[in-house]
């Protein structure tokens, strides 16, 4: 038994009672503290050249996200081909690291984006509520990957989770983490949903980030975006060191997704100082971190055309989606 | 014996008072040199924020029925009557006029928000059109308002010159953000008070205060603000310039009266696009 199995890092066999064990005795979050680091890590200035960087890698970190009930072909096609060309004045411009849809769009991106290198990512597991059969679940996740998705973002069931079932929210984590091999032997991309939004406390969010972490996530992401709290910056902190934490005791990388809510560029940058600040210059990689957002984008293009042009953009020069 | 309040005045952005995002203030002098109160130096990204709202509230302001728009411009003039006594003593305070010269410019400023909001709902009859063409068409020009506008109230006008400024801009559905003069800016801020409890939706009207060279050429080079009052700026070649860069409507200096009750048609029509439809009339 190595160091990094899950067995090794609980303690003994895995079971509901020794997850519990082994959640319930990581450190509690002082919530004064977390939350008053993060406003303190929120007031820095980013000037100048950081603050170009900081617009072009939050463009290159941006999962482009279309998740209505609404979305058609059209309005995906549309989407992918913004990501392809997000600012038609500026060539230089970067492009997001993926399109994020639901399952049954993907096989629309996937004819866009081909090989441009542009992820295709897809919820799936009954986003967003999860409240379906595991059987459905994996078959939902199935078929996303069947069709083309490089990416998967699965939602945990929080109510088995807040009433203590750990072992159904791992072993769940653990199938679809299976059902995401292709047919070639490789793996979509994981990345667990923990709806921090209906986690209730912090200490519940720190626990379901571990229990992701071990049932084999690649990326811990904050929200569906589809509830009243979203990603904020004490739980993006608080996630961050949790992804830290995991590296030093297993050396496993994992990333993290803060999605819903972050609509200006100023919080992007705001995000990007904590992952410096918390997890290291390592995360600041969209192979460690990304944000969902929608409309993140175009506030992020009117802030590069005030650096390049002097003027203050407005949104007649981008395009709408 | 009690001692004095010293006034820090604030900002007015999408219907709320915020303080600049700088934090400077300078302070505020009357004739005699005395300080009066200490005023928020607006930085270019209050202006920014400024528009943002401005933007944001233009929809829904265009969006009301001229008459409503007209009855919320007479609910201003309402509410500056009933503030009467403290617009005299400000205007006195800062330009040393006497009581019945004070009165006589609140007078002017009450009337002309009535003088506009009469407009409200008449602009379009009057400059509309139904025009005459060779097919089986109803031609019709309509003027829309041009969207968000940056204006600068003139320098030396404590009240009226400001109502001047905006009534013209907002009656017919557009936003404005709007520079008090450096001098004379404490009309402008209790206006500020009018304003908001007087129906007028936030962001409709945004007032900053500070030195126009600090804020006149981001605004006139604001991709996001489609026409500029220049009134009260002192570097009106170099606005334009910046203004032609985008095709902004420009008003310049002197180009309108602001001193009377009584506005001008055309002041109000220069911040309006005419729209021409064109609409089948059957056979």
């Amino acid at each position: 038994m190595t160091k990094n199995e899950p067995e090794a890092i609980v303690g003994g066999k895995i079971t509901n009672l020794s997850l519990r064990r082994w959640l319930h005795s990581l450190p509690g979050v002082d919530k004064v503290g977390l939350e008053s680091r993060a406003a303190g890590l929120g007031t820095r200035s980013i000037k100048t050249t950081s603050k170009t960087w900081a617009l072009d890698a939050a463009i290159k970190m941006m999962d482009l996200t279309t998740l209505e009930g609404m979305d058609t072909p059209e309005r995906v096609r549309s989407l992918c081909l913004k990501a392809l060309t997000p600012d038609p004045t500026d060539p230089d411009c970067p492009r997001p690291a993926a399109i994020c849809v639901y399952g049954d769009m993907v096989s629309v991106a996937k004819q866009i984006l081909g090989k441009s290198g542009i992820y295709v990512a897809a919820v799936a597991t009954a986003f967003p509520s999860g409240r379906a059969s595991v059987a459905v679940k994996l078959q939902d996740t199935k078929d996303a990957v069947k069709a083309g998705a490089d990416e998967i973002d699965m939602v945990i069931d929080r109510g088995a989770f807040l009433s203590g079932n750990y072992l159904e929210v791992y072993k769940q984590i653990q199938a679809v983490k299976n059902a995401c091999t292709r047919a070639d032997g490789s793996k979509a991309h994981l990345k667990v949903i923990l709806e921090t939004g209906e986690l209730q406390t912090y200490d519940n969010i720190r626990r379901a980030s571990y229990l992701a972490m071990l049932a084999g996530g690649d990326f811990i992401k904050t929200s569906t975006g589809k509830v009243t709290v979203n990603a904020t910056i004490p739980i993006n902190l608080l996630m961050l060191q949790a992804v830290r934490d995991w590296y030093d005791q297993t050396g496993v990388l994992i990333g993290v997704k803060p999605a819903g809510g972050i609509r200006t560029a100023k919080d992007a940058i705001k995000y990007l100082v904590v992952v410096k600040e918390v997890a290291g210059e390592r995360w600041l990689s969209p192979d460690l971190f990304r944000f969902g957002a929608s409309s993140l984008l175009n506030d992020v293009l009117m802030q590069r055309q005030k650096l390049k042009t002097g003027n203050y953009s407005g949104p007649d020069y981008v395009t709408v989606d | 014996m009690r001692l004095d309040v010293k006034k820090t005045y604030k900002l007015f952005i999408g219907g709320k008072f915020p303080r600049s995002e700088s934090g400077h203030t300078y302070e505020l002098t009357n004739p005699k040199g005395e300080f009066v109160a200490n005023v928020v130096l607006a930085s270019r990204k209050d202006a920014r924020d400024a528009v943002v709202a401005a933007r944001a509230a233009q929809s829904g302001w265009v969006g009301a029925t001229a008459y409503n728009r007209g009855q919320v411009l007479y609910r201003i003039a309402e509410m500056l009557e009933g503030r009467r006594e403290q617009f005299v003593a400000e205007i006195r305070e800062l330009t040393g006029a006497t009581e019945i010269q004070a009165n006589k410019e609140v007078d002017a400023a009450i009337d002309s928000w009535v003088w506009h909001a009469g407009w409200s709902d008449k602009v379009d009859s009057v400059a509309g059109s139904m025009n005459p063409v060779a097919g089986p068409f109803f031609n019709i020009s309509t003027n829309q308002p041009t969207g968000v506008v940056a204006a600068f109230a003139p320098q030396k006008s404590s009240l009226v010159g400001l109502v001047n400024t905006i009534a013209p801009i907002i009656v017919t559905g557009n936003s404005v953000v709007v520079v008090a003069s450096e001098s004379l800016p404490l009309s402008a801020i209790t206006l500020t008070e009018v304003l908001a409890t007087s129906d007028l939706p936030g962001g409709v009207v945004n007032v900053l205060t500070g030195k126009e060279k600090d804020l006149a050429p981001w605004l006139a080079s604001h991709q996001d603000v489609n026409a500029v009052d220049i009134e009260g700026t002192s570097d009106p070649v170099d606005l334009e310039i910046r203004a032609a860069e985008t095709l902004k409507r420009v008003i310049r200096p002197g180009a309108f009266s602001r001193s009377g009750s009584l506005g001008s048609l055309q002041h109000i029509l220069a911040f309006m696009e005419v729209k021409t439809v064109w609409h089948p009339k059957g056979h």
